[in-house]
């Protein structure tokens, strides 16, 4: 009481003066724009164009490249579906590493969103034997069958229930989506995950400059930083501009099939329809939308 | 309870609120949606669509080797042999490597013999080079009905329009159809690999 409130005037001084600098400073006020980013559900159009635009010029900074990051919503009518044929995959690989340049993920330390499984065909699918560490001179080896695994775009999915964060979601096309500046990484979805489908970005992701995919989407290719948690987005950049994702263009034995469940003509209903379709970890209830087949 | 003078009236009140929860909270709007569904997959699915005619389908250029086609450039000064045998002149490679059901079949079961520039039938009507599928079908009709969907071989294009097909040429050397071994890319690094 003597001391003239000496912690009050303490504090009152110290907030005065670092609001000061921060406004004499002329501090970088885009950065605190996407520290105090709101999560991206509930932003308008036009709060999304403007974080989007914020972004290419920082990717410009940094990767002297002139990139475009798109914001598109889900296109009405469509449910995004996957067919995978077991009796065609070879277990090449070629589409793990069209994934890792379409979708700029980090290469040192390395973060491949497909995981391609060797099983025994006298086990059948056994993941407790399973190898994605197979290297042979060449593929597909006798005896064996080959398991991509990467984000089964549950209908049911778990990832996004125990987000503490609401920083991962399904869009309204189905694809389960995660806002990287949201994101905490406190992993909670890698555990809740079945199929081992979400990566986390250990240490700060290195993408080689040459390679970077500048078509970009704000839930899916742009790049990520430490500490966010990264999936497979059925290549959300090119599936909602009506192409087809980087792993089904490049299989060279045509093994992957993607399209609209919604349409009933599309090759993905027709094989629900007329092939002996399985999904992975069919118990748990999680309702994949990504099935495997056997087209012969 | 006993100090509330409306303790009577509270329970049938609450009860009734809850039953017309219940009764109005509940409907369905399904057949509303259908319909507004239905709309929105014709119009998602007319972006970039161009209707075909049945029957004909945009394939990919057959993957000639080069200079080797139109045949009649050759064909049309040389006598037509319909001996079957292993070709030693011209096309001699194709004879060494000839792996497509060899013990009964030979060039001109596919080949036309007059008109070196088609393909033939079964029924001898002639087929062009681009359409060589029908041809294919013929003996594997699972395989044709898989690919005019989609499902079998590639298709190049948008998932919601217009898409090219790979003929089954493009993949499959028909003179010996069976896939190549390929080289495998390199397997993710292992925990332990990481220093």
């Amino acid at each position: 009481m003597e001391k003239e409130n000496s912690r009050r005037s303490f504090l009152k001084n110290i907030s005065l003066a670092t609001f000061t600098t921060l406004a004499v400073s002329g501090c970088n006020m885009k950065a605190i724009d996407e520290f105090l980013q709101q999560n991206f559900r509930t932003l308008s159009q036009g709060e999304k164009d403007e974080i989007v635009k914020n972004l290419e010029a920082k990717y410009k900074e940094k990767y002297e490249k002139d990139t475009h990051v798109s914001d598109k919503p889900a296109m009405e009518g469509v449910l995004f579906g996957y067919a995978l044929d077991l009796s065609r995959c070879i277990g090449c690989r070629r589409c793990v590493y069209a994934c890792v340049k379409e979708n700029n993920q980090s290469r040192d330390p390395q973060i491949q969103w497909i995981q391609v499984l060797q099983m025994e065909k006298e086990k059948g699918i056994d993941y407790a034997h399973s190898t994605v560490h197979y290297n042979p001179e060449k593929v597909p080896e006798q005896g064996h069958f080959y398991v991509p695994v990467a984000c089964q775009q549950c209908r049911n999915p778990q990832c996004t229930k125990v987000c503490p964060a609401k920083a991962t979601w399904q869009e309204p096309d189905g694809i389960v989506v995660v806002d990287y500046n949201w994101c905490i990484g406190c992993r909670y979805c890698m555990a809740a995950c079945p199929y081992g489908a979400r990566h986390f970005n250990w240490g700060e992701p290195n993408l080689p400059v040459e390679e970077l995919n500048t078509e970009m989407h704000y839930l899916g290719n742009r790049p990520r930083t430490k500490g966010v948690v990264e999936k497979c987005t059925f290549c959300v950049q090119r599936t909602r501009e009506g192409k087809y994702p980087a792993c089904v263009e490049i299989c060279p034995v045509g093994a992957r099939k993607f399209g609209n469940l919604l349409d009933p003509n599309s090759e993905v209903r027709y094989i629900l329809e007329n092939k002996r379709v399985l999904v992975l970890k069919e118990e748990l209830n999680t309702q994949p939308k990504f099935y495997y087949f056997f087209g012969i | 309870m006993k100090n509330n003078k409306y303790a009577i009236s509270t329970i049938p009140v609450i009860l009734v609120a809850f039953l017309m929860v219940l009764i109005f909270g509940c409907t369905s709007n399904e057949s509303k949606l259908e319909k507004s569904e239905i709309k929105k997959i014709q119009v998602a699915n007319d972006v970039n669509t161009k209707i075909e005619k049945p029957g004909e389908y945009a394939v990919e250029p057959p993957p000639f080797s080069d200079g080797i086609y139109p045949c009649t450039e050759c064909h049309k000064d040389l006598v037509p042999n319909p001996v079957k045998r292993k070709l030693v002149d011209m096309h001699d490679d194709i004879s060494d490597m000839f792996n497509h059901d060899k013990e009964n079949r030979w060039c001109t079961d596919c080949h036309d013999l007059k008109n070196r520039d088609s393909l033939k039938l079964a029924n001898g009507s002639l087929l062009s080079f681009k359409e060589s599928y029908k041809l294919c079908g013929q003996c594997h009709g699972d395989k044709l009905r898989d690919w005019k969907v989609g499902v079998h071989g590639k298709r190049k294009g948008y998932w919601n329009g217009k898409k090219e097909y790979l003929l089954c040429v493009n993949c499959h050397n028909p003179h010996s159809p069976r896939f190549k071994e390929l080289t495998p890319e390199p397997p993710p690094v292992r925990q332990e690999d990481i220093k």
